[in-house]
């Protein structure tokens, strides 16, 4: 049995783009916390990016007992040789037992590229963490094939235990703004020659007012019974009126109604939103394995046999062309009672 | 341009059910294909390779049915394949499984372009690639939908959450794909009869020069400690009213009444 | 569905099959209903290499032999028969010349059918059906040219080819030895497209008049030698008649499987379709005849890969599985019940299409006629 006396502490990497937190990383603070207080060590926050003062701030309000921020040119913006050496070069130094980040696009690029530098165990997608506090192993919990089947993952010879987990797993603490806790800056110099890739450009594939499904509470998505592209517009109308976001399945995109960032299944986004509308959408398997998560599922079809009845919580039969804008009316006046 | 594909065979996870005695999943008679991400990586290799010259390997790490994803692969462009198998390499993880296939790659020869699938359907994982360029020391980029190369040179499209990102990198390196706006091309009768005439040499560990202790369970820094089948979904609330109109309202209904709304 | 199918026709029928569950099947109701020809999928159907499965790879062909050509050609037929047909068709016309033909005619006719041009086999004349030697087109000699002149009918690829095999008369006192085989190309002056058939079904398929008047070819196309073309033509159904039947068997196939979902789904009296044993009998004898259909398909095209070619095996074939294509087609209409009747339904077309196995490539009669024929000569 391994002891690993010199690694110590929970480590949540707050992933940043433009000086701006990335939410998941905040909400990890909230595992970290309970990992943390189980096994009587710190919860310090890790961010590498720009703005870093301003987020480390937010990660202690949100439970974090320190932070350590890299900041430069370098790492203004995410590149994978950048980040991989910052942080690699912190584990090394500073030897945290446990690593969490959030499984963005970037931290399912970074996680594994510095648990194979550091020769350690990654565990992808976790929807649950428990302490195990004598052996201060991790109990992670994760989804494979597609969902069908549940894996608990243990990496008990190696450290630090590094896990990522999606956006919307867990909720963001109750921000405290009387925390308080010291702010270690790192510098980290790196050759730019070292960094091998460089962003050209960015382009939003949703506008600004546009919700990241990954990230939104309510997903509304339409899907072949819509008939027609412009009938995407009662969609956004339904999600608008919830604050969400718009979703697809896969053949409205493959029609051209709509672009594949909104496509939710398996080729396209894994989304766990608290409440997931699907509309004129039949539930094909490889559809419900990008939904399935939705703490609850409301399905509307005209089809009664339509397979995405099996996993709605509340499957509504009619015609959606009825049944949305009644709903949107009524969601309205029940704001407006409010 | 030497191009190298990573392919896997997987379990055709729509077809999975649940024994509902047991409460395991049915793995028997589930049809095995090609990984659908691999099959994207391998169309964008084809094209690159018919735009640019060059050749396509296919390389697939598992037991010898996996020859069978192989020969898809040598029918839709891939000009030749190789199989990594081995008793020994059994449980790996992805740490171990990355090791192993880069032993394999480095004694293949250079590759000028890796493209790997974003992540397999059985696993979910999406590591085996990035860690793939970590131990072959070359750069990546995750979720490429679209890519072109001008002698060293590489742009591409990278899609990852709400955005595109315009990314330049130099050969070599190493690309996770992910669902491409092109599907993947038909076989033809030819290119079948062709793929079945084709030998695909397979690497043992006794062909390359491994460190053992990398390897198998051994190898693996992480481990199963168990597995289960999540709670299915309580059976849910249909409503079907006289009307649209009164099914909408009775929705709202139930949903305030359960306080999800 | 597994005979004792190798490895490779097993997946290339799973190759095809799926291609025509993707490209084919989708299409397949829109084009019956609407008429015309579906161009974007017979050229994918060509990079695929459909239209070339039998012909030898010397050529430029997946040189496939008889068995595997009829077991892919019912998976092309279970998607629409009316685009097997212009896939068969085109092989049709290719047949005299490999009979009877010059090492250049062969060529042209591999070189053009690579390429994806269609081609045809013109024999039916509005007077001469069942009886091909009441031909009336002419081919007459002048100096070291043909001309031809006359109008062939239910010509199918008839508006779609760039070359027609066609039997016209040569010596109209030597009856069934008058009439000889050409190779007309269609831009040849004088060759004009008639009337396209409205059928009754293999709607996809385009069939017309084709029309030769004043027609000049050098005599160089003449296929054989003067006098032949109707032993060619007898040649050539002799070999393509249990072939092209594998259409029947990919039509009663897909009757099959819509009326095995559909019982399932169905419920009547409480409880699906399938449930009731009337309909499990039906079910069952649609599989039963289908099965026997597929094996004489099967066993005909295995005895041409030996290189026998037995007249009364294939016409035995081709009756049996035109026969039972019509019958499984109305069975499954009558499971569908009233759905059965409605051309909303992708039912009814199965009749519409099966119904002419009764009668082309030589009416079951005719094929009757040979089978006794056969029986009785020894």
């Amino acid at each position: 049995m391994h002891t690993f006396e010199n690694y110590k502490h929970i480590w949540i990497f707050i992933e940043c783009q433009a000086g701006t937190p990335k939410k998941v990383g905040l909400e990890l603070l909230s595992p970290g916390r309970e990992l943390a207080n189980k096994c009587g060590e710190k919860l310090i926050a890790v961010i590498i990016g720009e703005n870093t003062q301003q987020i480390a701030k937010d990660a202690i309000s949100y439970g974090a007992d320190e932070a350590i921020a890299v900041t430069g040119k370098a790492y203004h913006s995410y590149s994978t040789d950048a980040y991989s050496h910052a942080l690699t070069t912190l584990v090394e130094k500073y030897k945290p037992s446990v690593l969490l980040l959030g499984a963005t696009g970037n931290g399912r690029d970074l996680a594994p590229r510095i648990a194979c530098r550091l020769k350690t165990g990654l565990t992808a997608d976790c929807t649950a963490l428990a302490m195990d506090e004598e052996s201060g192993n991790v109990a992670w919990t994760r989804p494979a094939f597609g969902g069908n089947l549940m894996a608990t993952i243990s990496c008990p010879d190696c450290r630090p235990q590094i896990g990522t987990v999606r956006p919307g797993v867990f909720r963001c603490a109750e921000y405290d703004r009387s925390r308080t806790g010291t702010v270690i800056e790192e510098d980290i110099p790196i050759e730019p020659y070292f960094i091998r890739t460089k962003v050209l450009e960015i382009i939003q594939s949703m506008s600004k007012e546009e919700v990241n499904l990954e990230e939104a509470k309510v997903i509304v998505s339409g899907g072949r019974g819509l008939g027609d592209p412009k009938n995407f517009v009662i969609i956004q109308q339904l999600a608008d009126v919830f604050g969400g976001a718009v979703g697809s399945s896969r053949a409205a995109v493959d029609a051209g109604w709509i672009s594949h960032a909104h496509q939710v299944g398996q080729t396209g986004k894994t989304v766990q939103p608290q409440l997931y509308i699907a509309c004129g959408i039949s539930g094909a398997i490889q559809h419900v394995a990008g939904m399935s998560s939705a703490d609850t599922i409301i399905a509307i079809n005209k089809d009664p046999d339509a397979p995405i009845f099996k996993v709605a919580d509340y499957g509504v039969v009619g015609d959606l062309f009825e049944i949305i804008p009644v709903f949107i009316e009524e969601i309205r006046r029940l704001h407006e009672t409010l | 341009m030497n191009i190298l594909v990573c392919v896997k065979q997987v379990p055709d996870t729509t077809e999975i059910k649940i024994d509902p005695h047991s409460n395991t999943l049915i793995r028997t008679g589930v049809p095995s294909i090609l990984n659908p991400f691999d099959a994207y990586a391998l169309e964008m290799a084809v094209r690159l390779k018919e735009k640019n010259g060059g050749t396509v390997t296919a390389i697939s790490m598992g037991p010898e049915q996996a020859k069978n994803v192989l020969k898809e692969c040598l029918s839709v462009g891939a000009d030749q394949a190789f199989l990594v198998s081995d008793r020994i390499f059994g449980g790996s993880d992805t740490l171990a499984t990355s090791y192993i296939l880069s032993a394999a790659i480095c004694k293949l020869g250079e590759f000028d372009v890796i493209f790997c699938g974003k992540q397999a359907i059985d696993g979910d994982t999406a590591q085996v690639g990035p860690e793939l360029a970590e131990h072959l020391d070359i750069a990546q980029v995750t979720y490429v939908v679209e890519v072109e190369a001008t002698d060293r040179i590489l742009t591409v499209l990278r899609e990852i959450d709400e955005r595109y990102e315009k990314i330049e990198t130099q050969i070599p390196t190493l690309l996770t794909v992910n669902k491409t706006a092109f599907e993947p091309r038909y076989p033809t009768v030819k290119s079948k009869l062709t793929a079945n005439r084709t030998t695909i040499n397979t690497i043992t560990s006794a062909d390359l020069d491994l460190d053992l202790t990398r390897i198998g369970l051994k190898g693996s820094p992480t481990k199963v400690k168990k597995t289960f089948v999540p709670v299915q979904r309580k059976k849910g609330l249909r409503i079907m009213e006289n009307s649209g109109r009164q099914s909408a309202i009775r929705l709202v209904e139930v949903l305030l009444d359960a306080k999800i709304i | 569905m597994n005979y004792l199918m190798t490895d490779e026709q097993k997946e290339l029928q799973a190759m095809v099959r799926e291609f025509v569950a993707k490209e084919l099947t989708p299409v397949s109701m829109e084009y019956d209903k609407k008429g015309g020809f579906p161009s974007a999928v017979w050229k994918k159907a060509v990079e695929m290499g459909l239209h070339i499965l039998s012909v030898p790879e010397e050529h430029g062909g997946s040189g496939l032999n008889t068995e595997t050509y009829v077991i892919l050609n019912e998976e092309i037929a279970r998607g629409d028969a009316g685009f097997a047909v212009s896939l068969g068709a085109c092989h049709l016309a290719t047949w005299p010349a490999i009979l009877g033909g010059t090492k250049e005619q062969i060529h042209l006719y591999y070189d053009t059918l690579v390429t994806g041009k269609m081609m045809a086999f013109c024999l039916t004349e509005a007077e001469a059906g069942s009886d091909a030697s009441a031909c009336r087109t002419t081919a007459k000699k002048v100096g070291d040219e043909y001309i031809i002149d006359g109008a062939k009918c239910f010509i199918t690829n008839g508006g779609l080819a760039e070359l027609y095999t066609v039997f016209a008369v040569t010596d109209k006192e030597a009856g069934t030895r008058g009439i000889s085989a050409f190779i007309v190309e269609r831009n040849r002056p004088g060759v004009s497209i008639g009337k396209e058939e409205d059928k009754m079904g293999i709607r996809l398929s385009n069939t017309t008049e084709v029309i030769f008047q004043n027609v000049k070819i050098p005599a160089a196309n003449l296929i054989g030698k003067e006098g032949q073309g109707y032993k060619l033509a007898l040649m050539t159904l002799d070999r393509t008649r249990a072939i092209g039947s594998s259409s029947a068997i990919g039509i009663a196939q897909a009757a099959i499987d819509l009326s095995l979902a559909y019982a399932k789904e169905r419920v009547t009296f409480g409880k699906p379709l399938s449930k009731n044993q009337a309909i499990q009998f039906m079910l069952a004898d649609m599989e039963i005849q289908t099965q026997a259909a597929r094996l004489l398909v099967r066993n005909s095209a295995r005895l041409m890969d030996q290189g026998i070619i037995n007249g009364r095996m294939s016409a035995a074939a081709k009756t049996f599985a035109g026969d039972n294509a019509v019958k499984v087609a109305l069975d499954a209409i009558q499971i569908f019940g009233g759905y059965g009747y409605s051309r909303e339904y992708p039912v009814e077309k199965l009749l519409r299409d099966a119904k002419i196995y009764q009668i082309f490539e030589g009416t079951n009669q005719i094929q009757r006629m040979i089978v006794s024929g056969h029986l009785l000569r020894v």
